[in-house]
């Protein structure tokens, strides 16, 4: 890690970077910068960045170092290098190209996945780097178009996907009229006062996935959950302003989120299977907004499922019977250590549990993780040629008889899905929710 | 009815019961109970996918293909959005509005009940609906209805100039404003959030983002002259017309007023201000450091602290007094004046001040039983459900409405005499 970097700026065309860097000066660039690293570069931005000694183990962490051939430019501590460490040592005097390179560095070339902290002697958290260099792209006006529109709909609607609000209730409402054909007495219950739990999911689920809501009411049917849904905004827990950058917004969503089920006067609050969500309201949006925890109890999907089978609230009817794999989702088995009692769930309900390698917190990042499948169309065969070893790791757990991959996390859903196409695996890929659906007896059905 | 034309006499009276509703329609969903105590309300299917709603044991004549969201006025009249053949709209005491919509939501009630607004959707196009009856004018989209105290008038986020899917600096130009009636503040924004309306419903005033890192607060379509890092909820002074809004500046929160730092005193949050009746005091709930979280009145913190969070607050009617609900290690507390009551519970809902502002009541639950406490006691009774205490207009008397334990199932309205509890 001692030799220099090859200072190639081409970047990939985005119409927000782009038409950002058109409007911005190297003044105004210096200026946000001084602004930042004196307002908000505190102690642990300086321990990090004064602490690295550039030994490069955290290189071999990185899906997207291996995959790239070990091309020195991927390796964690040279994405630092390139973007942060001129920006201190020059005291923000940098160009506006240079930012360009340093914009899609930060946003795409990193999934903020964690995998590094592991490895690097001295704990220094890579993805927090990542995430200041964000902090200032979006101070700057230079985040990705498609990430940028995203935090946009955050910021209208207060979700992800520009969901109105009858839309939502009115997908509810259909959800609830389609699972009573199969299940005649299930409810979805909306705005009900005091309930044990109140569930929430991330935007694309009322937008693309709606059938999860649907599946979700029937294993909450089934088990016998005293369960709500809010009617308002604040029902979405997915986060991409913690992304971009926009701290601010950030801490809005978490704030209508968790006073949501504050005003429902639930007493818990279960999530979907989603990865970067549970990071937004375990983790970073909660502790911006001066909780030291969620104010509530956040319970992420496989930690529910967990406790429904360990509880004997679900019984099943058969078991999955198709030799599946598991992918451990970077923000809930980093993040939160959920990776035995996924397992707990899979061996519950599924036959054959071929692990793949790495696993657990060891296992590598899915490629679409802090955001990056978020910056969309323009840096998808980047992503995808950038998680070669994520293929490669599916392709050996397929050797050994693995058809299917359980990947409870949205982002992963995707970036696997991008993956098992893009290198021609033919595998499918499922959510913990998918399994449990299928096989849990569901009480009263309609013949 | 006046609240002190409510039927104060002492004693209990057995309203309806509804545990025998259970038996009657294949479904019954989640009761609402009038604030005079007197009505208990929920939808029921009375056959398969065709439902009504049973008030005191007696159905509507009115059935519908979906109905949702039952709330009783503060004149304890039922509202609820009922639904047929996909045309939606409001039915109140079972008798729906004329006009129909795609879709109607989030209804409002005018302070005295005698006003019904919500939000309306026709062919993708939005406005708000009052008393049934539509704005002139409506917009792509619509979010954050709000209603005037007289119900004379509503506002809400209105999208005013088109923009495709992702063109993200014809957004960063400004594309929303507010419409009181139907008619839009003469500026845009990039966002508007949390509109509310003066207690004379003259102004309004919300929380505005104007570049993608400038917030303030815009009152009548003015934004105020400084900016800030983030905002909260603005509120009117009761009486001056004066807005005051937690506001975020160098990564601490303060109160501001009309644009000026009024709380010099820097909170890592600050939230949820009130004002007491007359002005006077402000309350608000803050957090002097991470994870510390309490009520400062007049920008002084009390000295007592939750670490979860602080919720519910409320003011006493004389200004005096303050109370809230805190929560610690999952523990959740009703605390007053600085003080925490000893119990701790599974939920606390918020305090209620008595007129006087001498006495304190509040729902609580543990164990999946609810009962009322008066001034950190609890009453002898436990509750299957439970709805929040009223104390008298004299405070010497405080209503209990509840459902008695699974087995007896009855709806019943108590009237307690208040020295006989304290």
């Amino acid at each position: 890690m001692t030799k220099s970097l090859p200072t190639d700026l081409a970047v990939i065309p985005d119409k927000g970077v782009d038409g950002a860097a058109a409007r911005l000066t190297p003044e105004r660039v210096a200026r946000v910068i001084q602004i930042l690293l004196a307002e908000e570069g505190g102690a642990r931005l300086k321990v990090y960045t004064e602490t690295c000694v550039h030994c490069g183990l955290c290189s071999e962490a990185c899906h997207f170092y291996l995959s790239n051939d070990k091309d020195p430019r991927f390796a964690p501590a040279a994405k630092v290098k390139q973007t942060l460490d001129p920006m201190i040592r020059k005291n923000g005097r940098v160009s506006v190209d240079f930012m360009k390179k340093a914009c899609e560095i930060a946003f795409t070339e990193c999934n903020l996945c964690r995998r590094c902290v592991m490895y690097c002697p001295f704990g220094i958290d890579i993805s927090y780097l990542m995430l200041f260099v964000r902090r200032i792209c979006h101070r700057l006006g230079m985040v990705p178009q498609y990430i940028q529109d995203t935090a946009h709909s955050h910021s209208a609607t207060l979700n992800q996907m520009w969901v109105k609000e009858d839309e939502w209730i009115d997908t509810l409402q259909w959800q609830e009229d389609e699972a009573r054909d199969e299940i005649p007495d299930l409810r979805i219950p909306l705005e009900k006062q005091g309930a044990d739990v109140m569930y929430s999911v991330i935007g694309p689920e009322p937008k693309f996935r709606a059938q999860l809501i649907y599946q979700a009411a029937v294993i909450m049917h089934a088990a016998g959950v005293d369960w709500t849904m809010p009617a308002t905004p604040g029902w979405d827990n997915s986060d991409m302003c913690m992304y971009t950058g926009d701290s601010e917004m950030m801490a809005r969503l978490k704030k209508v989120h968790f006073e949501t089920a504050m005003r429902l006067k639930t007493k818990r609050i279960v999530m979907g299977e989603c990865g970067h969500a549970f990071r937004s309201v375990y983790d970073v949006g909660n502790r911006h907004l001066g909780w030291k925890m969620p104010p509530l109890p956040m319970v992420h999907a496989i930690e529910f499922y967990y406790e429904l089978f360990r509880d004997g609230k679900l019984s099943l009817a058969k078991k999955y019977d198709v030799p599946l794999t598991l992918h451990d989702p970077c923000n809930v088995v980093r993040g939160r250590g959920l990776h035995e009692m996924a397992r707990f769930v899979i061996h519950k309900t599924c036959t054959t549990f071929i692990e793949m390698h790495p696993n657990r917190e060891h296992n590598y990042c899915c490629g679409a993780g802090g955001g990056v499948i978020n910056c969309g169309p323009p840096y998808a065969k980047k992503r995808v040629e950038g998680n070669r070893v994520k293929a490669d790791q599916l392709a050996a757990a397929k050797a050994k008889g693995a058809r299917v991959i359980i990947a409870p996390c949205h982002n992963c859903h995707g970036g696997l899905e991008d993956i098992v196409k893009y290198y021609e695996l033919d595998m499918e890929i499922k959510f913990l929710g998918d399994i449990i659906y299928e096989c849990i007896e569901k009480g009263e059905v309609d013949s | 009815m006046e609240h002190r034309q409510w039927d104060w006499d002492i004693g209990k009276k057995k309203i309806a019961d509804f545990h025998q509703w259970r038996d009657l329609y294949k479904q019954v969903q989640e009761p609402v109970v009038s604030p005079d105590g007197e009505t208990l309300a929920a939808v029921v299917e009375v056959e398969d996918m065709v439902f009504s709603v049973c008030e005191n044991g007696k159905l509507w004549e009115n059935t519908f293909d979906r109905i949702w969201y039952p709330r009783f006025g503060p004149n304890s009249r039922l509202a609820a959005l009922v639904s047929t053949e996909a045309a939606w709209t409001v039915a109140t005491a079972d008798c729906p509005w004329e006009a129909v919509f795609d879709f109607v939501w989030d209804p409002r009630f005018s302070a005295c009940g005698g006003h019904i607004s919500a939000a309306a959707q026709n062919e993708g196009q939005y406005n708000a609906v009052t008393d049934g009856v539509a704005w002139n004018a409506s917009y792509p989209s619509l979010s954050g209805l709000a209603m005037a105290n007289d119900g004379t008038k509503t506002a809400a986020v209105v999208q005013t100039v088109p923009f495709n899917s992702g063109d993200i600096f014809q957004f960063q130009e400004g594309c929303y404003s507010a419409a009181v009636n139907g008619k839009p503040w003469e500026h845009n924004f990039l966002n508007l959030w949390e509109l509310n309306f003066s207690p004379d419903g003259r102004s309004l005033a919300a929380e505005a983002r104007t570049t993608l890192y400038d917030y303030t607060i815009v009152v009548d379509g003015m934004p105020w002259p400084a900016s800030f890092e983030s905002v909260w909820k603005p509120v009117f002074h009761p009486a001056d017309g004066s807005v005051t809004a937690p506001v975020r500046k160098s990564g601490k929160w303060f109160l501001a007023k009309n644009g000026a730092i009024i709380w010099e005193k820097p909170f890592l949050q600050l939230w949820h201000h009130q004002y007491s009746r007359d002005g006077r005091c402000i309350a608000a709930i803050v957090a002097p450091a991470f994870g510390k979280w309490t009520v400062a009145v007049d920008s002084r913190p009390w000295s007592l602290h939750f670490s979860d969070l602080v919720t519910d607050l409320a003011i006493s009617p004389d200004g005096n007094r303050v109370a809230c609900v805190g929560c610690t290690d999952g523990r959740w507390a009703v605390a007053v004046d600085n003080r925490c009551w000893n119990d701790r519970f599974d939920m606390v809902w918020q305090p209620v001040f008595s007129p006087d502002s001498r006495h304190v009541a509040a729902k609580v639950e543990k164990q999946g039983r609810f009962f009322i406490l008066v001034n950190g006691r609890p009453l002898k009774q436990t509750f299957s459900e439970l709805w929040d205490p009223v104390f008298s207009p004299d405070s010497t008397r405080l209503m209990v409405r509840g459902i008695e334990d699974q087995n007896s199932g009855h709806y019943c309205r108590y009237v307690f005499q208040l020295s006989d509890l304290v």
